[in-house]
């Protein structure tokens, strides 16, 4: 959508140049590939509705971001306003008692089995006493799955194929783990639909009786329209502390965690990422929202901004250069600036019309390293006024930056001839920028 | 802080489900035809998970023939979509082909947890009450307890099973299957695969790989090659399909867990872009919960 986006708006680049604002025009073109991209990232249609309808709210006469286009602009606010709507990453309850059980509900399939050897993994490598416990008596081979996880890592497994009662299960099991001092007991259950109200009605019931610390929704990244529906009914009737979103390996968005968080606002806890025990991490709200807005490439945009901002800092010094005022701060900031940049040989080769010069050109990044090293060295006032550094003050700089007092006299005189440089410049009126840095 | 976002949070709420309409039953379609109508409609189908290009089309074509023939009321709107969706459907539905080659091979395939092991499980069944001997073949040699999974099944249908241990090579396992089917004159051999994602390539090749082993012992087979998808799971499963299809050679589809409120409302791009032919549908975890696709009871479900 990025793409799109941009594409779409380097016609219009143009005219906008001088525009400082998104107008409503823009916004809504925006708006509309924007809500194209979340209902193919399955994000609930109504959440789409009124997301749109908000964020226009939010996007018309904004100002827009210095060092993006207008379609960039909007595609990065709207980027942060997804990122609002995930939340922040949320960290698992404490138990105030041990154990600590912590219920895992969902759908049929949603990878609730395979979530609680993930997780029993996670807490065993923080150095929690970790245990797991079936309470699934209706899949086949559910018990026997869930131990042989337990079994490849290492972990307490509870179950009893004889015993037919869900909640009886459970107690029992919180009973077993209390006695094995267990801090955490990850209790599974069966898949269940959110409409069957028998058995949601003994997930209720197993609440009650074992008192977890967390119960988290296990739901299916790919979910569609329905997601909501079903996370609604779960919540109203078992009440979730969190949801782990799993099969993000695949090419799923994943709008669910959009419309869930938006509707339910109960946090996101942990994503899975494979059908591997060690397949899982805590959730992170900006790999998915690049995901569900389907931005390859938000970092350049982040990147851009960076640069302009730092544009803003070249024109202030191309001001004091004009004016003489280059001091060695100066220097040692431009330095930075350029080095931030990346590598420089794949600067340079950016520019159009040099790449292909600077073929055999290598840059020597240590130079820079110790042009800095020697300008640290000195205090404010010697890089300001350089003309009080002598013989022992060129020592003490020598000293503490590693260097020798050549490398010290070198630095300087390139310094006198860069300002004599700018001084002809400045009588001469060309060239905006003293991009002749010393090589 | 915190209070205010729970706040706006609960404010989101309130505003979604004022906005909330649900399928077409609690949408007033007895009311004049014009842009919200229309706006309603497309909504519906959105979220009955048809997706937004399909959606378009549709909407498209609705208000090209309400206008052609000077429609007046949404009931006549309703019967013209109705129309629509199941003529989109065509060409897309399709009983099970069988060879009689003893054995007859079914491929069974699809993404992770879509109910690729129940529904062999409840087709076995279905084979066994025709009478037919069924091998089922635990070609799902990764996932833990997936082995003694499909032994449940194979207990409850009285089908016979061939199985390895865990982490054998699954075409191994299809080959034993096959092959003991082949000389003792088995009807049918059930092949139940791990579930996979359709990014993972090497995945994708071992599916291929139990495809040509199939395949050394009669090059009509597999006579079926089932994808299996879940019905609850939104615009992604146009690209499971579509990948599948292209890697397996997909002979239909069957959807599961529609005894839910999800819709399966994907089939029709699916069908729209890739004609594969729906076989069953999935309604439960029992034995029997599982019925031919019937395009009809399919769009009055997903337009209810
Ligand atoms: N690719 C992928 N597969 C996953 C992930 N999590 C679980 N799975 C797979 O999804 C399938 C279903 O997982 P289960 O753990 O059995 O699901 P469940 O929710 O316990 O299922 P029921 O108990 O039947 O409701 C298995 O094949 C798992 O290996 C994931 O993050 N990525
Ligand atoms: N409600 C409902 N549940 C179903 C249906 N079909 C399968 N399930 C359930 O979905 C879960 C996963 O089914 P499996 O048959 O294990 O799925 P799978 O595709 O073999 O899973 P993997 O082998 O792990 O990839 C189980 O709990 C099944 O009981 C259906 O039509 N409706
Ligand atoms: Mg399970
Ligand atoms: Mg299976």
């Amino acid at each position: 959508m990025f793409e799109l986006l941009t594409e779409k708006f380097s016609g219009l680049v143009e005219k906008l140049k001088r525009a400082k604002r998104l107008d409503e025009r823009t916004v809504e073109e925006a708006l509309k590939d924007i809500r194209r991209a979340l209902l193919e990232a399955d994000v609930n249609v109504e959440v789409v509705q009124q997301f749109i309808k908000d964020l226009k709210g939010k996007l018309v006469d904004r100002e827009l971001i210095k060092g993006l286009t207008a379609g960039e602009t909007v595609v990065k606010l709207i980027y942060d306003e997804v990122l609002e709507v995930l939340g922040e990453h949320s960290p698992l309850q404490k138990p105030e008692k041990t154990p600590g059980v912590i219920m895992l509900v969902g759908l049929q399939g949603t990878g609730k089995t395979t979530t609680a050897g993930k997780l029993a993994r996670l807490l065993k490598s923080k150095g929690y006493t970790v245990a797991v416990a079936s309470t699934d008596v209706r899949r086949p081979a559910a018990m026997k799955q869930l131990c042989t996880l337990a079994q490849s890592i290492d972990v307490k497994c509870y179950a009893d194929e004889d015993e037919k009662d869900a909640v009886k299960l459970a107690e029992k099991f919180v009973k077993q783990a209390e006695n094995d001092g267990i801090s955490y007991l990850i209790l599974d259950t069966a898949g269940r639909l959110h409409i069957d109200e028998e058995l949601m009605d003994e997930l209720v019931l197993i609440k009650s009786r074992v008192h977890p610390v967390e119960v988290l929704y296990v739901a299916d990244a790919m979910q569609g329209q329905d997601a909501i529906n079903t996370a609604e009914v779960y919540h109203q009737k078992v009440g979730l502390t969190g949801v782990i979103l799993t099969k993000l390996d695949g090419d799923a968005k994943g709008g669910i965690a959009l419309s869930v968080r938006r509707v339910l606002g109960v946090p996101i806890k942990f994503i899975g990422t494979g059908e591997k025990i060690e397949d899982f991490q805590p959730f992170y709200p900006d790999r998915i929202a690049q995901r569900i807005l389907g931005l390859g490439d938000i970092q350049s945009l982040i990147e851009k901004m960076q640069a302009a901002i730092d544009e803003d800092k070249a024109e202030e010094m191309a001001k004091r250069v004009m004016n003489a005022e280059f001091t060695l701060e100066d220097l040692k900031e431009q330095i930075n600036m350029i080095r931030n940049l990346g590598p420089l040989e794949n600067i340079l080769k950016m520019i159009p019309g040099v790449g292909s010069k600077l073929k055999h050109l290598k840059v020597d990044e240590k130079k820079f390293i110790k042009i800095e090293a020697i300008i640290n060295s000195m205090t404010p006032e010697e890089r300001r006024n350089p003309q009080i550094i002598n013989g022992s003050r060129k020592r003490r700089i020598a000293r503490g930056s590693g260097t020798t007092i050549v490398d010290v006299n070198q630095v300087l005189k390139q310094y006198k001839e860069m300002k004599k440089l700018m001084k002809k410049m400045k009588k001469s009126g060309k060239m905006k920028l003293p991009f002749n840095l010393p090589m | 802080m915190l209070k205010a976002i729970y706040e706006h949070l609960k404010k989101g709420l309130q505003k979604t489900k004022e906005q909330a309409k649900i399928g077409l039953s609690e949408l007033n379609i007895s009311r004049k035809i014009d842009d919200s109508l229309f706006e309603d409609l497309e909504i519906a189908l959105l979220k009955a998970d048809v997706g937004i290009n399909a959606t378009e089309e549709i909407i498209e074509f609705l208000k090209k023939e309400a206008k052609k023939k000077g429609l007046k009321n949404g009931e006549e709107l309703k019967g013209l979509l109705k129309e629509k969706l199941i003529s989109m459907l065509k060409g897309c539905s399709g009983e099970l082909r069988l060879l009689n080659e003893k054995p007859d091979v079914i491929l069974f395939l699809g993404i992770n947890g879509s109910g690729k092991t129940t529904t062999v499980g409840k087709l076995a069944y279905r084979f066994k009450k025709e009478g037919k001997s069924v091998v089922l073949a635990a070609a799902d040699t990764f996932r833990a307890a997936a082995i003694e999974q499909l032994e449940v099944w194979a207990e409850r249908t009285e089908a016979r099973i061939v199985k390895h241990k865990p982490g054998a090579d699954p075409a191994a396992v299809v080959f034993d299957a096959v092959n003991s089917a082949k000389s003792r004159g088995d009807d049918i051999v059930l092949v139940d695969t791990a579930g996979r994602l359709h990014t993972k390539e090497h995945l994708m090749k071992e599916l291929q790989k139990i495809k040509r082993t199939i395949k050394k012992f009669s090059e009509n087979q597999p006579c079926e090659t089932l994808l299996v998808l879940d019905g609850t799971i939104g615009q992604n499963s146009i690209n499971q399909a579509k990948v599948f299809k292209e890697s397996t050679d997909v002979s239909g589809i069957i959807i599961t867990k529609l005894d839910g409120t999800a819709k399966g409302g994907a089939l029709i791009p699916i069908c729209r872009e890739l004609k594969i032919p729906i076989k069953f549908v999935g309604v439960g975890e029992g034995i029997e919960d599982l019925q031919p696709f019937d395009p009809e009871a399919f769009v009055s479900a997903l337009l209810d």
